[in-house]
């Protein structure tokens, strides 16, 4: 089932057009990696399906809903989850209070959520009365995952989620957005580290200059030459 | 057991010269840095007006006293300033919500930068001046100020029975016969200084009067009632993290304008209860609360700025190194001493002059070496 | 030519303003306003000059120009000890009237000077503790840990404090209750021209920016505002309090006037009616201002137009990238920041020198520094002309404010409250409040309206 249909965006921060009729499409329980060049619009195309700059072309449909004109606040109502790349904790709140932040607008129990997100992440539970500011990277890219987890999204959007962090740290992660992956959540992520995203992606995307340029399995991308050549290596 | 006794009129020295009026006076700025920490953590920009904010709280209260006191009703030992705090808190808060609705709100909405801000402040600190001065006048005046009833409008007798015969007094005006009751109606006072040497023999004392333990209670029961408002309510914890990362809290669905309301209920209501304890305390003076903006930004940036507790710890802070370092230690000295090292003149560091040049000095000092406060609040 | 135009309406109106002034009030009156508001023009230029700019928030305009104004005293007014001393050559003359003065004098006089010297004695035990201290630190630096090092840096301070402390109180005591006349209770000035004091004035106030520059230029802009604002209090919490510099708020009357005064222009060899007097002499001052305005402008028109003036600009409009190309930013906003309170300065003494007194218990902030603040933003940010626009017009406002809202009250309070009832008198009695409460609403209004001010920065570039 089509989770995200994002369909020929173009648009860009109120100058010249960053993207050029870019399209993305995201299932249920699909894993989707967005790649590409410095520069190719990988961020911009995430923050557009996000609702956070201005498109003068396109259209955007979550679960059958045309979602092209809504703020990001009404996204996240309808079950959109964004996790920025920087400043994405409430560095001066305890680990458990980011999480309640993260449930802010249930209104239901979400203790259960709560301890989905520990289980998933055991050395939030350890911190949880730690401020997040004093967190490790690796540690506060969880807890922002987390956090976005709280409120029960359908779609998982993840914006370089491994930028500045180890490898063991990134290997691990990476497993964990595999088992968010198994709740039949849909992730889209934008990644710098492209040949492990790959790895674990069911689709990826190759945006070069703001426009689709591959678009394949992830296997399927890996193995293409042409693919390697055009950033893999460099 | 001479210098057991000397140490005991040193410490009631210190306790009646230093310690209670820092207290009483720390709980004020406390109340107002308070008010200012909320607004320039969650709005961004250091509120000039709220001095002003604080006369304008403090004029409402009065107003109220005095309306109370036109039809007769006193409502000593209680200090009516209290009764009508509720309703000052109330006009103030209103207040604050309709200058964020004309002024402020429209610079946040084209994002403007904080400087702007400040200067729109400016701007509503000159209004608000000209508006408590306008309504109430410049001069200082108490709470317990003396009021003048014509004769036959009041029943003597019974305030009397209430206030004490010293409190009523009847005047004939010379020469149009015409009699008046004028009632001036006395601060509970639990012992004067006085009454305390001739209890205990000694030669230092210390004084309390009901106002003052309001002030400190009442100060605690805010401290505690924010703190639980804001560690343990959902909108408490909703302004802490717009506090904390405004991006962030958006793209939890947190409802900017329902934090801005509450920072300006909050801090309307703060400043109006510090101004009306303060002016409960030592009489109202639009003035003085204009005066007190700066140590109160002291007392914000000493303890961190957005940082409630940092604000509360600043407040007294501030408050006893003012009073403490203009104080004159000469008794002390000479208690604590032995007699031949007496001390002749004065033992002060600064004069009494320099109180208000000591926050500032302490506020410069603590923006050049550590601009984030002692509990780390954010640096802007 | 839109821009031409504009500064052309602008200047009329505010020149109709003074004229009218004048028919309705007086000429002396309108003179008033007019010589205020281009001193006050000098001011605000100076501010603008580092908000316009390089964006620096100066709240404390006040102490600056307060500093400005000091020199007047420091410069211009006789040594105290000095003027005995003549004054007892005088008595001499005729010793059997004056013997109670004579005794008196010969008593102060050798006091005076040892206090001066116990003073000077001071102020020098203090300097060499302070440098003993600070050579201590960096000597033992390598030897001790910074606790101890503070501790005996500390000790040595102490130590110097009480020495000075002892001396400097003595010799305070026996200077601030000494002398004769007016010219008493304080050490006196140099007794130099005072238009000289005007120009010390300015470089005195632009010391203490090198200084402030020194110590808080660091800052954000909103830190920085309370920085300047808390520094200029403390400058006038000095100047309030140390009567043996300028007789704190006893005042320090009597300054010299440049030109001659209205009661010397009715004399010989002028002998003018006093209606005359009185304008002649504004008109003297006002063109002495105007020599130093027009000075002043040029000044800043050809430092706004040269390389250093579009290297501010490119700065204050995009910091990060100037950063980026290597432009020392903070040597530039120093430059700017000192500048600028060189203006101060100089606005701050010929404010003392237009009453001929130097009363620092005047200055305080509301009426002060967020004055000049309301004249920098009505007036325009960033344009010089329109800083001269902003003096003049701030300043007619607030003063006529006053008389302006009374005869408004009283004549509100005629047809609407019955005579002499107390809310009529109680509203008369309020009315000059009136004037805070304009200057909340017109800064509030332009903010809103006209947020680059009446002349915007934009015009002047064309």
């Amino acid at each position: 089932m089509t989770l995200l249909s994002a369909d020929h965006m173009s648009g860009g921060y109120g100058g010249p057009d960053i993207l050029f009729g870019c399209s993305i499409e995201v299932d249920q329980g699909e894993v989707v990696v967005i790649v590409g060049p410095n520069g190719a619009g990988k961020s911009t195309a995430m923050k557009a399906i996000f609702g956070m700059l201005h498109l003068s072309a396109g259209s955007i449909v979550l679960n059958g809903h045309d979602i092209t004109a809504m703020p990001p606040q009404a996204r996240v109502q309808l079950g959109m989850a964004f996790v920025p790349q920087t400043n994405n904790v409430f560095t001066s709140m305890t680990v458990e209070e980011n999480l309640e932040m993260g449930a802010y607008l249930r209104r239901d129990d979400f203790r259960d959520s709560m301890e989905q997100v520990y289980d998933l992440f055991p050395i939030l539970k350890e911190k949880r009365q730690q401020a997040a500011g004093e967190l490790s990277g690796g540690q506060r890219q969880q807890l922002a995952v987390g956090r976005a987890l709280m409120t029960e999204p359908t779609l998982l959007m993840l914006d370089e989620p491994t930028a500045g962090v180890s490898p063991i740290v990134m290997d691990e992660l990476f497993d964990r957005i595999l088992e968010i992956k198994q709740t039949r959540i849909g992730i889209l992520m934008v990644e710098q580290n492209a040949r492990q995203a790959l790895e674990i992606a069911d689709t990826g995307y190759v945006l070069v200059n703001g426009e689709n340029r591959y678009t394949g399995t992830g296997q399927e991308l890996l193995a293409d030459p042409e693919v390697r050549s055009t950033f893999i290596g460099g | 057991m001479a210098y057991a006794t000397d140490l005991l009129h040193a410490f009631l020295w210190t306790f009646n010269f230093l310690l209670l009026p820092a207290i009483t006076y720390g709980s004020a700025l406390a109340l107002g840095a308070l008010g200012v920490t909320l607004v320039f953590g969650i709005l961004r920009f250091a509120n000039f007006a709220h001095g002003d904010m604080m006369a304008f709280g403090a004029m409402v209260s009065l107003i109220g006293v005095e309306l109370l006191n036109h039809f007769g009703i006193f409502t000593y030992p209680f200090p009516a300033g209290l009764l009508v705090l509720p309703v000052a808190m109330l006009v103030t808060a209103l207040l604050a919500i309709s200058l964020d609705k004309t002024v402020y709100g429209y610079y946040r909405r084209i994002k403007s930068p904080p400087v702007v801000l400040v200067m729109t402040s400016i701007g509503v600190m000159f209004l608000l001046n000209g508006v408590t001065r306008l309504i109430k006048g410049a001069d200082l005046t108490p709470f317990n100020d003396r009021r003048i009833f014509a004769f036959d409008s009041v029943d003597p007798a019974a305030l009397i029975d209430q206030l004490g015969k010293a409190a009523v007094q009847i005047k004939t005006d010379f020469s149009t016969q015409a009699k008046t009751v004028q009632v001036t109606e006395p601060e509970y006072v639990f012992f004067s200084v006085g009454a305390f040497k001739r209890a205990t023999g000694l030669e230092e004392g210390f004084g309390l009067d009901l106002i003052q333990v309001i002030i400190i209670v009442l100060a605690v029961a805010i401290f505690l009632g924010l703190y639980w408002f804001l560690a343990r309510t959902r909108s408490g914890k909703s302004m802490r993290a717009f506090s904390d990362n405004e991006d962030l809290a958006l793209l939890s669905g947190i409802d900017p304008q329902r934090v801005v309301l509450i920072t300006w209920i909050i801090a309307g209501s703060l400043a109006a209860i510090a101004g009306t304890m303060y002016g409960m305390d030592k009489g109202y003076k639009p003035f003085t609360y204009f005066q007190m903006l700066l140590p109160i930004f002291a007392a914000t940036i000493v303890g961190g700025i957005g940082n409630p507790q940092g604000a509360i710890v600043g407040g007294y802070l501030v408050a006893l190194t003012e009073i403490g370092i203009t104080a004159n230690y000469k008794k002390v000295a000479n208690y604590a001493l032995p007699d031949s090292w007496e001390v002749a003149g004065n033992l002060q560091l600064l004069g009494t002059e320099y109180k208000f040049s000591v926050s500032f000095l302490i506020l410069i000092i603590v923006l050049l070496i550590r601009p984030t406060g002692i509990f780390k609040g954010k640096v802007l | 030519m839109k821009t031409f135009q504009r500064y052309w309406i602008v200047f009329g109106l505010l020149a109709a303003l003074i004229v009218l002034t004048g028919f309705v009030q007086s000429w002396s009156i309108a003179l008033s306003l007019l010589t205020v508001g281009l001193i006050s023009a000098i001011i605000t230029l100076g501010l603008n000059m580092q908000w316009g700019y390089a964006g620096l928030f100066n709240a404390g305009v006040m102490g600056f120009s307060a500093i400005g104004a000091l020199a007047c005293v420091l410069i211009s007014m006789p040594w105290v000890t000095a003027a005995m001393l003549q004054t007892l050559d005088v008595m001499l003359a005729d010793p059997a009237t004056n013997a109670t003065a004579i005794e008196k004098l010969q008593k102060d006089i050798p006091r005076r000077f040892l206090a001066e010297g116990q003073m000077l004695a001071a102020w020098l035990i203090g300097a060499a503790s302070a440098l003993v201290a600070w050579g201590a630190n960096r000597v033992l630096r390598d030897r001790l840990p910074g606790g101890r090092r503070l501790l005996i840096s500390l000790v040595i301070l102490g130590i110097g404090l009480v020495m000075f402390t002892s001396r400097f109180d003595a010799a305070t005591s026996v200077i601030e209750s000494t002398g004769f006349a007016d010219n008493s209770k304080y050490m006196g000035g140099l007794g130099l021209p005072i238009l000289l004091a005007w120009i010390v004035g300015g470089f005195l106030a632009a010391g203490a920016a090198w200084l402030i520059a020194r110590i808080a230029l660091g800052l954000r802009s909103d830190y920085l505002a309370i920085a300047t604002l808390g520094i200029s209090e403390i400058v006038i919490s000095v100047l309030k309090n140390e009567g043996w510099l300028s007789r704190g708020v006893l005042n320090v009357t009597g300054l010299p006037s440049p030109i001659p005064t209205a009661t010397a222009l009715q004399e010989v060899p002028y002998e003018m009616a006093r209606d005359a007097s009185l304008i002649v002499n504004k008109l003297l001052f006002i063109a002495i201002i105007m020599v130093f305005l027009v000075f002043f402008l040029w000044l800043a028109h050809r430092a706004l137009q040269s390389p250093w003036g579009r290297m501010m600009r490119a700065i204050r409009d995009n910091e990060e990238a100037a950063n980026a190309m290597g432009k020392d930013v903070v040597k530039r906003h120093r430059e700017v920041f000192i500048l600028g309170s060189f203006l101060l300065g100089v606005g701050g003494a010929m404010l003392a020198t237009n009453v001929l007194q130097f009363e620092p218990g005047g200055y305080q902030p509301l009426r002060y520094t967020f004055l000049i603040w309301v004249m920098v933003i009505v007036g325009g940010s960033g344009n010089n002309l329109g800083s001269v626009v902003g003096g003049i017009l701030i300043w007619f406002v607030w003063i006529q404010a006053e008389p302006i809202a009374t005869g408004l009250f009283a004549l509100l309070s005629a047809g609407l409250l019955p005579d002499g009832s107390e809310l009529a008198q109680t509203l008369l009695d309020r009315a000059p409040q009136m004037r805070t409460l304009i200057m909340g609403v017109m800064l509030l209004v332009v903010l809103r309206l006209m947020p680059r001010g009446i002349l915007p920065e934009e015009l002047q570039r064309k």
